[in-house]
């Protein structure tokens, strides 16, 4: 179990009638980018909730960094990072405010928050901008600036949900810089996207249709069995079948 | 941790090392309190609510709950027409609350000149009415009184008592009309004594109960929430983060609004200020984890915003007595009294205003405050949902 960062057996979750996810088997590496990608509705944003403790699941096992989805949420949540498509920033905090609060939260002590909030704030290009209210930042700035706060406390798994939407494309591709930047030191990065040239980027990905797991193989792989020449077609391919 | 590195130009990460801080509590805490601080700091609209709200409700308020009456028409069919019976009427003239109007009628006519609401009140005086007042035994009159309204009806017997009592004084007679009321505490009998200190429990309860009843649905509906929930943060840490700030805010209100009752409506204060003030603490806690147990369960700003207001407003308005006493309850509805924390401040806050209550008097009504916000804190801690689920 240990060997692996995310492991589901027959996860499922219901909404009254609803089955929003149906019977999630996965088990995705350490250090590995898992892409999960499906049309909006397909059951991508629950999963990914019920793995980060949002939701509990209605049936099935799973476990997160080795602990279980269902009584060791505490532990979980320790060692995860979690952004979604909102960028989940206090509008009217400063980006400095909210490292802060963020920092605060996840228990960094004082003089390693002070730290890293300088560093930060360099690194984002934000030193300018310290003091401006979050919400006039652009976009792409808020982006990252949000990922930064999910990553304070530097978590070994990093869950991101949609975290390209609305993006330009070029603040998209250096999003994805950091991801394999993440990637490469040994972060396990589980992310959702209706972005098929994202797709692309991953280890692994997986098409979620309606709740359920249609695929799930390396991007090459994939193209091949359906001998496709993108990720796009393949996608089409098996949801239009 | 130690490593001072992060994602992108950093030179590497520290693997698999992660920066759990199994760290005390309080140290999650201050970040939520400094947060909401900078929060409400920034937003014009919290403060208005916080410092313009009820200095506005405690001036319109006091004002329109006004129970003094002045002008109740008095019709006077006097059958005496003596210089006594013309004294008494002078009597009545003389008084600040009443406009006198002769009438010729009998007694039967009265009734409809009150189904017409031409008068409010009526005198009669018989016809040997001047005669017995020289006997010593004691002289009749006959009022009616329009109880169509029973608290004014009280208030205008109240008022021709005591015109009647000074009528006896100023002819030193030996009590043709026997009235003995003694009024204590307030002896101008200004309904402002009785009402402002009761206004005070209303504006703080409502305040309280607004501002925390937003502050964790709008999370909700920003979305920050999710972001605080998949963090290592513990329900009552938020709760407690939550409730702080706002316990400064609200006791800073109840300075104000005890200020204005004291120096605008001349509400005196007997007893020791300062017990007024910790027992104003103590009940602004109480509405406050009353507004955070709403925001737990609210979804959205407007909801919590209705439930603070229809939960704290009209309970204190109708069943603290506030307006109507409780004594005068229907049994089942005197039980339900003990459930509204107003119950139990108005007479700590009247009674320290206007009696000069001391610790000892108040100390139960205060303990059983305490343990009510406790309890309502207990439940927000339990009822705060560590998921999204609905």
């Amino acid at each position: 179990m240990l060997n692996y960062a995310v492991e589901t057996q027959n996860l499922g979750k219901r909404f009254g009638k609803f089955e929003a996810v149906k019977n999630l088997d996965l088990a995705v590496q350490q250090g590995e980018i898992f892409g999960f990608l499906g049309a909006n509705g397909a059951g991508k944003t629950t999963a990914i909730r019920m793995l980060c403790g949002l939701l509990l699941p209605s049936s099935g096992k799973g476990t997160v960094a080795g602990f279980d989805i269902y009584k060791e949420n505490e532990k979980i949540k320790q060692r995860i990072g979690y952004m979604s498509q909102k960028f989940s920033l206090y509008e009217d905090l400063t980006p400095a405010e909210n490292i802060e609060f963020y920092g605060g939260v996840y228990g960094l002590k004082r003089g390693t928050l002070l730290q890293k909030r300088a560093q930060l704030l360099e690194e984002l290009g934000l030193r300018e901008q310290a003091d401006m209210m979050t919400r006039s930042l652009p976009l792409g700035f808020k982006q990252r600036l949000a990922l930064s706060c999910a990553l304070l406390h530097d978590p070994p798994i990093i869950f991101l949900d949609e975290p390209t939407g609305g993006v330009d494309p070029e603040a998209r591709r250096n999003f994805w810089d950091l991801i394999y930047h993440m990637a490469e030191r040994g972060k396990t990065i589980f992310v959702t996207t209706h972005y098929m040239d994202e797709a692309e980027y991953c280890h692994r990905v997986s098409i979620m249709y309606q709740g359920e797991i249609i695929a799930l193989a390396s991007p090459k792989e994939l193209k091949q069995q359906h001998q496709k020449a993108s990720m796009q077609e393949v996608f089409i391919h098996l949801v239009d079948r | 941790m130690g490593e001072t590195c992060f994602f992108t130009v950093a030179p590497h990460f520290p693997l698999s090392v992660s920066l759990i801080n199994e760290r005390n509590m309080s140290s999650r805490i201050l970040p939520i309190i400094r947060k909401e601080f900078i929060h409400i700091r920034r937003d014009f609209r919290t403060l208005m609510i916080i410092f313009i709200m009820p200095v506005v409700q405690l001036l319109m308020f006091g004002y329109a709950i006004n129970m003094e009456i002045q002008n109740i028409d008095l019709v006077v069919l006097d059958h005496s027409q003596s210089p006594a019976s013309g004294e008494l009427v002078r009597a009545f003239q003389g008084s600040r609350f009443f406009t006198v109007n002769y009438f010729e009628g009998g007694a039967t006519e009265v009734e409809s000149l009150f189904q017409q609401r031409a008068a409010k009140m009526a005198l009669l005086i018989p016809h040997d009415f001047a005669q017995t007042l020289a006997t010593p035994l004691p002289s009749a009159l006959q009022i009616l009184i329009d109880a169509g309204d029973s608290n004014t009806a009280q208030l205008i017997q109240n008022y021709a008592n005591a015109v009647l009592q000074n009528y006896n004084a100023e002819r030193g007679l030996v009590t043709p009309i026997d009235v003995r009321t003694t009024i204590q505490y307030n002896p101008a009998l200004k309904s402002s004594y009785f009402f402002v200190p009761g206004l005070v429990a209303m504006i703080l309860m409502m305040i309280s109960a607004l501002l925390t009843s937003i502050t964790i649905a709008r999370e909700k509906e920003t979305g920050t929430m999710e972001q605080i929930l998949v963090s290592p943060v513990r329900p009552q840490e938020i709760i407690v983060g939550k409730v702080v700030p706002y316990i400064f805010l609200a006791f800073l209100d109840g300075v104000i609004v005890l200020l204005v009752a004291h120096f605008w409506f001349k509400v005196p204060i007997i007893g020791n200020p300062l017990l007024i003030l910790a027992s104003s603490l103590v009940y602004v806690f109480v509405a406050l984890a009353f507004g955070l147990l709403i925001s737990t369960r609210a979804a959205t700003q407007q909801v919590a915003m209705m439930a603070a207001l229809m939960g704290s407003l009209l309970p204190t308005i109708m069943l603290s007595g506030f307006i109507f006493p409780i004594s005068a309850m229907p049994k089942a509805l005197q039980l339900f009294t003990y459930l509204i924390p107003a119950r139990y401040f108005l007479p700590v806050i009247r009674g320290v205003m206007l009696k000069g209550n001391t610790l000892e008097h108040i100390g139960v009504s205060l303990t059983v405050l305490t343990v009510m916000g406790l309890f309502f804190l207990m439940i927000s801690a339990k009822k705060f949902k560590m998921t999204l689920e609905t």
